[in-house]
Order: C-alpha cells, then structure tokens, then sequence
C-alpha cells in the first residue's frame, strides 16, 4: 500500500483560520458596541417579525410577477414578429437602463404624475376611473416598482436558457406539426429550465435584499428600514444591523434550499445517472455499458411483411 | 416488392397523383446556391434513396420537402398538396405557420441526431405530437404509442428517458414518435450516421420493415447495401443537382457519369 501524498500546509492554514476566527468570535462576545443582549432583546420583536413577514412578501410577490413577465418578454423577443420583438426590446433598455432607486422614487411620485387612472377609449367619457392615491397603496408601488425592474433581467436569463436548448429540438416539434407557441410550451421552455433556475434563485436572493431600497417610494415596513427605525429611537443601530442580517440570511438559507430542490425536479432525464424508470419501479440500470440486450432485434411488425428476416445476428445482442 | 422491371425515374410518374413532385426547386443560402433546380417524382409506396457527397444539397432538398426550409424557386408537392405555398391567380403566395405545421402533420421526419425530446421518457416522445396536435385523447394515445414502441422492438424501454437508452434505441424510438402521426411520407435524415456500427443493423432493419408495409420513404443515406438491397430508385444528387437517378442496383453497379463513379468508388 503506497502512502498517500501528505498535505501538511492544508493542516496549517486550516488551523490558522479557525484560531483567527475564535478569537474574532471571543473578542466580539466581549465588545459592548456589539451589544448582544439588545439583539437577543430585538430579533424576536414583533416589529422586526412582522417586518421580516413584509420583506419576505415583497420579495415573493415581485419575484413571481418579474418571473411571468420575464418569461412573457424573453419569448417576445424571440418570436419572429419584428414589432413584438422591439417592444420587449425596448422594455428591456428603460428597465435595465436605469437604476431600480430612481425607479422606486418615481413610481412614488406616480400619484403626483397621474392624479387619477381612466380606463377607457381617449377623448371620451372613461368607463370607470379611480384615484391613483386611493388604489395604489406604498406596498402596492414598491411590488410593482420592484418586479417591473426585474422582469428585464429575468427575460435575459430566461433568454439565456430559451438558446440554450439545442435547435434541433424546434425542428423536431415543428416536423411533428407543433405550433410555434406549442413548440415553446411543451419542448423548448421545459428543457431551458434547467439553465434558468441558477440564475433566477441567485436573483430570488438579490431580490430579498434589494427590497431594503423600497424606503424610496416611500414604504417602511421592511425588514432593514424598520430596523433602522428603531435605532433611530435607541440611538444603538449597530445591533438592529445584527439583527436584519440575521433574518435576511435565514430567509437566504431558505431560499437555497428550495433552489436544490427544484433544480433536481428540472434535471429529468439529463445529467447524471439517476433512476432511469419514470416510476422508479423496477431495477435500476446496471452502470457500465448501455442495457440492450433484450431489446435489439425490432421483430420486423410491418404488414404486410413478406420480406426476409434480417440475415445478420442481431448486433444489438450484446450485454 | 423490390421488381427491378420497375424504374422510378423523375417524369414516369403513374396517372395517380405522385407522393412527391418537385418541380426545379432551388435554394440559396445567401448568395450559396445549395439547390439548383431539382426536379423528381416519388411514387406512392416508392422507397428513394438519396446519395452524394456532404455539402451536395441531400439534406436541405429533404428539410425543403416538409417546409423546414423555405424554397427560394421553384415547387414542390406532396400527395397533391402545394407544400409552404398556396397558389391563386397563377401566382403563389406564402403560408401562414399555422397552414404549414398542418402540413407537416403528414410527413414524418427522422433526424440524423435523433432530436428525441429528453425530458420526457420513449413513451411521452411517441404521444406528444398526437395529443397535442391532433387532440387523441389521453388512453387511446398512451396505448397506440405502446403498440407503435413494440413495432419497432422498444416495448420494454417505453418509460426510459433517452439518455439511458443506446443510440440505435433512440433513433427507433424518433422513427416510432414520428410514426405516431400515421404520415403517408417518410423522410429519412442520414438517420444511421451517428450511430455506432454495430447498432446501424437495427435501425435499418425498422426501416426495411417499414419500406415493406408500403410506407413511401425518401432517405438520404450513405449505406449503399440498404439502398441496393430495399430502395427502389437511387437519385445522385452533387453540387446541388441530380447527376444520375435510377434503380438503385443498376446505377451502384455500373455508373454512367464520372462524377458517380468517383463518389462511389469512395463509398462502396
């Protein structure tokens, strides 16, 4: 038996690290800036719950609206009509373009823009009208603010995952005599899945995070301005920072979880070795050369038959 | 079913209505002329093999057949039918998408990759396009696509993705999800080139059973043996037109035009 490569200096450095970090941590439990017992007085908060339940829903709400939306503009902007292609395009290019604070103040101000919001055909008397103010509540504009601007980056991943899907598989759907929106549905959109997800759980995490940017339009029932708020009335914002860091990454934790789920849900068929049966009865396939014993030979099922039974041995008789 | 006392020559079609007929069908690519004015006939039931050199135009004359690619001049026909175009007031005008995936309904295609659907299993590839495109309801697909997997000798790898079957399994199963449709048009991609020699033999063996039930197939192929031994017309095709048509084992065995006798001096 050879003795295996030693890697001394892996030992070393880890050692180091773990020293530097324990003694980080001692130094911290000691600081009183830190000021542990007002996190543990803070963290379960009703305040700071509640606003971590808000967070958590503008997050969800503006991330599925961006995802519907994305998916909407990416298949725009792949279609072969020019005028629906442009309109993404141009989506796109203001969305992207700006940054989403500026967004955020704006859709604030939608109420001082627009007093109140027809609907109706122009220059007549409106079906019904309602006050802008009224109707749209600052959560209300911060969801809209938030997933208007991320539809645009949403639609270039799932662009992204929509080209990656060999093209072969659009000729096969479309030699089938799929439609075009069939062709997308059922092959193209299902396979591009698989390269969409990263992505998208890495912008369901930035997303939790870019909601503490809403105090622009201005709501400020959110995890990170109500911390602030409360510091504000202490005088001690550094353990209200703790405090929101430490719910934004249990949210994280979380979310990344249910990231590895569904990316193992989308890995059907492809990828690694897994159960090969879609029930998963039966035995699994052996590993090592492909199974074909048993089924090599097609029994020749064609009538009206009257040709020769295939003179050579079956060469997919092998095992 | 083979009688060699029966040539398939372009312009002999029967007083019936030809499967195919191409009529000077051209394609460019740009200013790349790929087809230059091909013109030829498929009878109903007739087997064509289509040979020549890569880059002669084979593949893109059979992807012009059910509208993959568009034609840049001339027409083409199948069973009857106008393909991509309608005609009216001697003139001929576009079809919608919508006009010619109903089209394709009828001709079955085999791609050289297989392009089977990998996220679903042998099964779900057989019955997507009948369910989606023609509306059969759910049991009386699921049970013909069953009976259309044992034909092609696949019963027992009907709820297996294609990444754990072999590359002649696939290919099997893309002809049976092709012939879910019921075309009355095969056509066939170099659909034994990717696969490794020793699983060639399975794949021609379906097809052969095919050409037997009297489906009409078009098959660009390099495997002379199949078309001696099953096609009834064998079409040269090189710089994107047709050197040399004929029954498949008179024009392997004695050639007429040198650029034939080059090419399959290479090949045979």
């Amino acid at each position: 038996m050879a003795i295996r490569l030693r890697h001394p200096w892996r030992t070393v450095l880890a050692v180091a690290l773990i020293l530097i970090f324990a003694l980080f941590i001692i130094d911290a439990a000691r600081r009183p800036a830190y000021d542990w017992p007002s996190v543990a007085k803070y963290i379960f908060d009703r305040r700071i719950s509640e606003a971590a339940v808000n967070t958590l829903q503008l997050t969800i709400y503006s991330m599925v609206i961006a995802i519907v939306l994305g998916v909407i503009l990416a298949v725009m902007r792949l279609t072969p009509n020019p005028v629906v292609k442009s309109v993404a395009w141009f989506y796109l290019w203001v969305f992207r373009g700006t940054p989403v604070y500026v967004q955020l103040v704006f859709w604030g101000l939608l109420a001082v823009i627009y007093q109140s919001i027809d609907v109706g055909i122009p220059f007549m008397k409106p079906w019904f009208s309602f006050e802008t103010n009224a109707a749209l509540g600052a959560f209300t504009l911060a969801v809209i603010g938030l997933a208007l601007n991320e539809a645009s980056y949403m639609s270039e991943i799932v662009r992204a995952g929509l080209l990656s899907v060999n093209r072969g598989q659009e000729e096969a759907a479309m030699a089938l005599g799929m439609s075009w929106f069939q062709t997308m549905r059922r092959i193209i959109l299902p396979q591009s899945m698989r390269v969409i997800i990263p992505p998208t759980g890495n912008e369901v995490i930035s997303m939790l995070k870019t909601t503490s940017l809403v105090t622009a339009v201005p709501y400020s029932f959110d995890l990170y301005t109500r911390s602030r708020d409360i510091s504000a009335e202490t005088f001690n914002p550094i353990p209200m920072l703790i405090v929101a860091s430490i719910w934004y990454l249990f949210f994280t934790s979380i979310l990344m979880v249910g990231q590895h789920f569904l990316e193992r849900r989308f890995a059907r068929g492809v990828g690694e070795r897994r159960p090969d049966r879609k029930d998963g009865a039966g035995a699994g396939i052996p590993t090592g050369p492909l199974p074909v014993a048993g089924s090599g030979r097609p029994p020749v099922p064609f009538p009206p038959g009257g040709g020769k039974p295939p003179a050579k041995p079956g060469p997919g008789d092998v095992s | 079913m083979t009688d060699p006392s029966l040539p398939a020559p372009a312009k002999m079609a029967a007083a019936d209505v030809p499967m195919v007929l191409a009529d000077r069908v051209s394609k460019s690519f740009g200013t790349n002329q790929v087809l230059k004015s091909i013109s030829l006939t498929v009878k109903r039931g007739e087997v064509m093999c289509l040979v020549g050199p890569s880059g002669s135009g084979k593949s893109t004359f059979l992807r012009c057949i059910n509208h993959l690619e568009v034609l840049s001049a001339g027409r083409l026909s199948v069973d009857g039918e106008l393909i991509g175009f309608r005609e009216a007031n001697g003139k001929l005008y576009e079809l919608h998408p919508r006009e010619a995936a109903h089209q394709r309904r009828d001709i079955g295609m085999v791609f050289q990759l297989f392009n089977l659907f990998p996220h679903m299993t042998a099964l779900e590839n057989v019955a997507e396009a009948p369910q989606r495109v023609k509306r059969e309801p759910k049991a009386q697909v699921e049970q013909r696509a069953r009976d259309i997997l044992a034909r092609v000798g696949l019963a027992d790898r009907a709820d297996y993705y294609p990444a754990h079957l072999s590359g002649g399994q696939q290919q099997r199963v893309a002809i049976a999800r092709a012939l879910a449709m019921e075309p009355k048009l095969m056509l066939f991609d170099e659909p034994t080139s990717a696969l490794d020699p020793e699983l060639v033999g399975e794949v021609l063996d379906v097809m052969k059973s095919l050409a037997e039930s009297g489906m009409t197939m078009i098959v660009v192929t390099h495997e002379m043996g199949f078309a001696r031994e099953v096609a009834d017309s064998l079409v040269f095709i090189d710089g994107g037109v047709v050197v040399e048509s004929g029954n498949p084992r008179e024009v392997l065995a004695n050639p007429q035009h040198e650029r034939t006798k080059a090419f399959l001096s290479k090949v045979l």
